[in-house]
């Protein structure tokens, strides 16, 4: 362990996918995974929002990835698979298609965003990983959740 | 922290703030002997606890402090340099705990300073002559020289037999004196201090046994019979006594955050020589103690804002024909889920140009822009970030770290704040702040299929809609009314209100929930009304707090999560649509009343007759309920006429004796009811309802009759309804108002129609107060600077010579009746009028013929100057 060198750090990421993407969480701020059920939609809620439900007894905002990154048409049948988040105090849930594996990430393969990103994706990406097989795009959870600002000015 | 220490630092903070503002209490009723012994037996503490735990600092000047005030108690004059040296070496003692607080140790530092100057202080009242010395006093002086600070055990000693001495007997004087006394004692050791974190998490306990308990009722509703019925009652019960004993932990008076706010006052005003009178209303408003926490300091900063830019110097002040003295108001009061907090001065209001012209020079919008924008919106870029419009920084306010700030911390805990300014009379900020956390009980409702919860307390009655039944739905080109007895009620769909589909229901079915918002009520149309359910208000999540419509959401008892309807937004909403319309509707009546050279605008009158074939009428809007019942039921109990209606015994009355009930068919009555209980007049027909300018012409004759006009050309008697109300009413009140005759509120009611004031009068009397008429505002004021005292005025507006707005302006102005509550009558009201009603000190305003608003006001304002 000591002759690792320290500039080696690994970080830990909850994997996900959205529309064929796949999308990295700081393992850190996810709370937990769920499937939603009984799902309250919010009448003149932002696009973005989903709805809420009840976790355990705890409110939880549930936001369509999808819809926040502009991936596209909702997609037909998979059953959604919600990501926990807690954000000032909040209880938030980001609605992706599946979860994938946790992944140790070496800081290394790190690149920050690619100019040419999309820029919704860009918004909420903190940077992007060069896997294997493929690129996994990082997300800022609180960047992701920052909705509100976007909504009053509507 | 020791745990003596630590009570000793949170016993004395409490206990400073309450000697602030006793002090400043104190300075303006230099002769109240009962404050000075409350600050004195504060400070007395302070000092008696700092020897105790050896604080030699804080314990010399609290015995400096005390010294002085000694003084005051044996009759030396308090002199407001004296006041202020004693505030300033509380704030030293202050600096001081706090500096306790953190480091658990007195902080290093002399305070020979203020020692001396209070002891300068102390010579010179020595030296003036005490003619008011206490026999006792004899002793004392000799103790209290300067030279025996060190010995402070004699003189301890010799204080509290100071103290107590002239306590003894001065309780010969009152006899209840001791037992309050003995009160506090227990009260004191009754309490004890519980950690807040404590307390929130106890709450949160409660609100999830209280979603369990709804589970659990939600399951048992569902089956037939179930043996856990019985023990589900008697749990539901200890959980909604277990509820309400925990929210009443967390629930303080607002006074609490206010309390720090006439010192404040008091040294900017002093600062900046201003003169400012600071009037509190509403203090005993209580809140959870999480929102108070978070609404102190912006409270704190507007008070200092209104203070320093809000009001003029005195010298402005008289050159404008103002009083010299400011005028900062803080009121407080529930409406709805909400709690309603008003800031407003006497001062000269937003100056619109300057913001306009702040607003282009940071680039908050262009020349065009703002050109476009009315006043209102302009007035709204004070809450813009990094916005100040004060010409001279000063140490008080004007670095622009201002309203933005307090519009942050009011928008976190999901409150609204509002301006509202007249150019030379004063700004006033509304804060609306909703009842987080708390547990209320709720109308459950659906619409396009999804349910919503509406607070129960802003529900004021629920109509079905039936195709051909009584109600129907009206439409005026897009907007929808319902004609709700003698009302339009303007109504909307949750669904189209929210931007849902509409069920494929019949658009004439479902159920109107009308709902009461401030002074204004509108309908919702549901498609149906589930339940009524207590629910536990969570906060909206901040991504969806932008939306007005919703006040917070709540978990049901079946688990789902829906969304909590706010009346205000609704409110806010359907103004919106209909605004314009409404605007236009206002014009028409204003114009209508001033196209009128006469005072009454048209009145409805319901003509009947009862007794004779003489036509008589009665103002419709005092009649509740036009009836028609089958003579059978009618029943004669203790000699009196009576039928069960809706529940209850109402009385039948006569107009004379000609008037025979009727022995069968059907028999018409015309209903009035003060919202409790219901009284009947018997007619013989109902002839016809008019809208015409009420004259009479003739005085009446007989009691009962208050003269006779001319309707639809044919001579007809006025009833006075008044004159037969209390006939029945009598009795009633005598059960429901215990107050003798002494302490019997006295309303001065102006008015300039002899018909008010002889319907009014008679019906305020039967409501327990004594009633002075007179039939115009100089008379009114002529009464009042007579020294004769009235708890409250009811003024009409439309007066000849001074109206009702002037006249409010005068009793403003003046300092004897500056505070004397003001209900405003109008035939017209409309939101121009209430807002300048408002703005010249109305303190309610009433509709000309809303008996039971009225007496509700009334009785609201009677009540707050009592409590005052």
């Amino acid at each position: 362990m000591t002759s690792e060198r320290t500039e080696q750090t690994m970080d830990e990421y909850v994997t996900a996918t959205v529309a064929g993407q796949r999308f990295g969480l700081p393992i850190l701020r996810v709370q937990d995974v769920f499937v939603p059920e009984r799902l309250t939609q919010v009448p003149l809620a932002a696009v973005e929002v989903a709805g809420l439900l009840n976790l355990r007894g705890r409110i939880v905002t549930l936001i369509d990835v999808r819809r926040r990154l502009r991936l596209g048409a909702d997609g037909a049948g998979e059953p959604a698979m919600a990501i926990g988040v807690e954000s000032h105090g909040e209880s938030y849930g980001l609605l992706v298609d599946s979860v994938g594996e946790v992944v140790a990430l070496d800081a290394k393969c790190r690149e920050a965003n690619p100019i040419n990103l999309d820029p919704w994706i860009a918004e909420v990406s903190s940077g992007i990983h060069r896997l294997q097989d493929q690129l996994l795009v990082l997300i800022d959870v609180d960047r992701i959740l920052g909705i509100a600002k976007k909504a009053v000015a509507a | 922290m020791d745990d003596l220490l630590k009570e000793f630092v949170t016993e004395t903070k409490e206990s400073l703030d309450v000697v602030d503002v006793e002090l400043v209490r104190f300075e303006q009723e230099p002769n109240n002997a009962k404050i000075l012994d409350h600050i004195f037996r504060l400070v007395h503490t302070i000092k008696g606890t700092c020897g105790f735990l050896n604080l030699p600092r804080l314990e010399v000047l609290a015995h400096a402090a005390e010294t002085v005030m000694g003084k005051f108690r044996s009759g030396a004059p308090a002199s407001a340099e004296a006041v202020t040296l004693i505030l300033a070496t509380i704030d030293r003692i202050k600096v001081i705990v706090s500096a306790l607080e953190r480091e658990q140790r007195e902080p290093d530092g002399a305070d020979a300073d203020l020692i001396a100057e209070l002891d300068a202080l102390l010579g010179g009242i020595d030296r003036k002559p005490d003619v008011s010395q206490p026999v006792v006093g004899t002793l004392a002086p000799q103790v209290l020289e300067r030279p025996l600070r060190p010995g402070e055990v004699s003189l301890d000693e010799l204080e509290r037999a100071f103290r107590e001495t002239p306590v003894e007997p001065q309780a010969t004087k009152a006899h209840s004196f001791p037992a309050q006394d003995e009160d506090l004692a227990k009260a004191a050791s009754q309490s004890i201090r519980v950690p807040v974190d404590t307390l929130e998490q106890l709450m949160t306990m409660v609100s999830e046994l209280v979603l369990t308990r709804n589970q659990l009722l939600d399951i048992v509703r569902r089956q037939d019979e179930s043996e856990f019925k019985t023990p589900l009652q008697r749990l539901s019960n200890v959980t909604a006594q277990l509820q309400e004993g925990v929210m009443k932990t967390r629930m303080q008076p607002i006074g609490n955050a206010w309390q720090k706010l006439p010192r404040v006052v008091r040294d900017l005003g002093n600062e900046l020589g201003k003169q400012i009178d600071l009037e509190m209303h509403g203090a005993e408003t209580e809140l959870d103690r999480q929102v108070l926490d978070l609404v102190k300091d912006p409270l704190t900063h507007m008070v200092r804002n209104s203070a320093d830019h809000g009001l003029e110097t005195p010298a402005e002040r008289r050159a404008l024909g103002k009083p010299e003295r400011g005028r900062i108001r803080l009121s407080a009061y529930q409406e709805g889920g909400q709690i309603v907090i008003e800031i407003a001065d006497d001062g000269r209001g937003l100056s619109t140009e300057r913001i306009k012209a702040k607003a282009v020079s940071q680039g908050l919008a262009t020349v065009a822009e703002i050109e476009k924008l009315s006043e209102t919106q302009i007035q709204k870029f004070i809450f813009a970030p990094g916005f100040s419009t004060a010409a001279q920084i000063t140490n008080i306010s004007g670095r622009g770290v201002g309203m933005d700030v307090v519009r942050n911390n009011i928008d976190q805990i999901g409150g609204t704040i509002d301006v509202r300014s007249v150019p030379g009379l004063g700004v006033s900020f509304i804060i609306k702040i909703p009842l987080t956390l708390a547990i209320i009980a709720a109308l459950i409702v659906e619409a396009g299929g999804e349910r919503f919860a509406i607070p129960q307390l802003s529900v004021t009655e629920l109509v079905r809609l039936r195709k051909g039944g009584d109600h129907r739905i009206e439409h005026i080109k897009d907007t929808a009314m319902l004609r709700l007895r003698d009302r339009l009620l303007p109504i909307s769909r949750l669904t189209g209100l929210l931007g849902l589909e509409a069920a494929p229901k019949a658009a004439d079915e479902g159920f109107v929930v009308v709902v009461e918002f401030g002074s204004q009520s509108f309908g919702v149309v549901v498609d149906s009304v589930l339940q009524t359910e207590e629910i536990v208000v969570k906060p909206m999540s901040s991504k969806l707090r932008n939306i007005a419509m919703f006040s917070g959401n709540t978990i049901l008892g079946d688990g789902a999560v829906i969304m909590i309807i706010d009346p205000n937004g609704i409110a806010q909403v359907l103004g919106g649509t209909v605004a314009t319309q409404l605007a236009a509707a206002e014009a028409a009546a204003l114009a209508q009343v001033e196209r009128m050279t006469v005072k009454d605008a048209a009145t409805s009158l319901l003509v009947f007759r009862a007794g004779s074939p003489q036509q008589k009428a009665v103002p419709l809007a005092l009649i509740t309920r036009l009836e028609e019942i089958d003579a059978r039921t009618i029943e004669l109990s203790n000699g009196r006429h009576m039928v069960q209606y809706r529940g209850h015994l109402m009385p039948l009355i006569s107009l004379d004796d000609h008037v025979n009930v009727k022995g069968e068919g059907a028999q018409p009555l015309l209903v009035f009811s003060d919202g409790r209980r219901s009284v009947a007049l018997v007619v013989d027909e109902i002839v016809d309802i008019v809208d015409q300018h009420l004259e009479i012409q003739v005085a009446g004759f007989s009691p009962g009759v208050l003269g006779s006009a001319i309707i639809n050309g044919q001579a007809t008697e006025i009833i006075d309804v008044g004159h037969f109300v209390p006939l029945v009413f009598a009795d009633w009140f005598r059960g429901k108002d215990q107050r003798g005759p002494i302490d019997r509120p006295s309303v001065l009611l102006i008015d300039d129609s002899p018909f008010f004031r002889n319907m009014l009068t008679p019906v305020l009397q039967a409501a327990g107060y004594d009633v002075t008429a007179v039939a115009g505002a100089r008379e009114g004021l002529a009464l009042l600077a007579g020294g004769e005292k009235f708890d409250v005025v009811v003024t009409d507006i439309d007066m000849p010579e001074m109206d009702g707005f002037a006249l409010a302006e005068h009793l403003r102005a003046d300092v004897r009746t500056a505070s004397l509550p003001v209900v405003a009558l109008s035939s017209v009201v409309t939101v121009d009028t209430i807002e300048r009603g408002r703005r010249v000190g109305f303190h309610d305003y009433v509709a000309k013929f809303d008996r039971p608003g009225l007496i509700a006001a009334l009785k609201e304002q009677v009540d707050m100057s009592v409590a005052a």
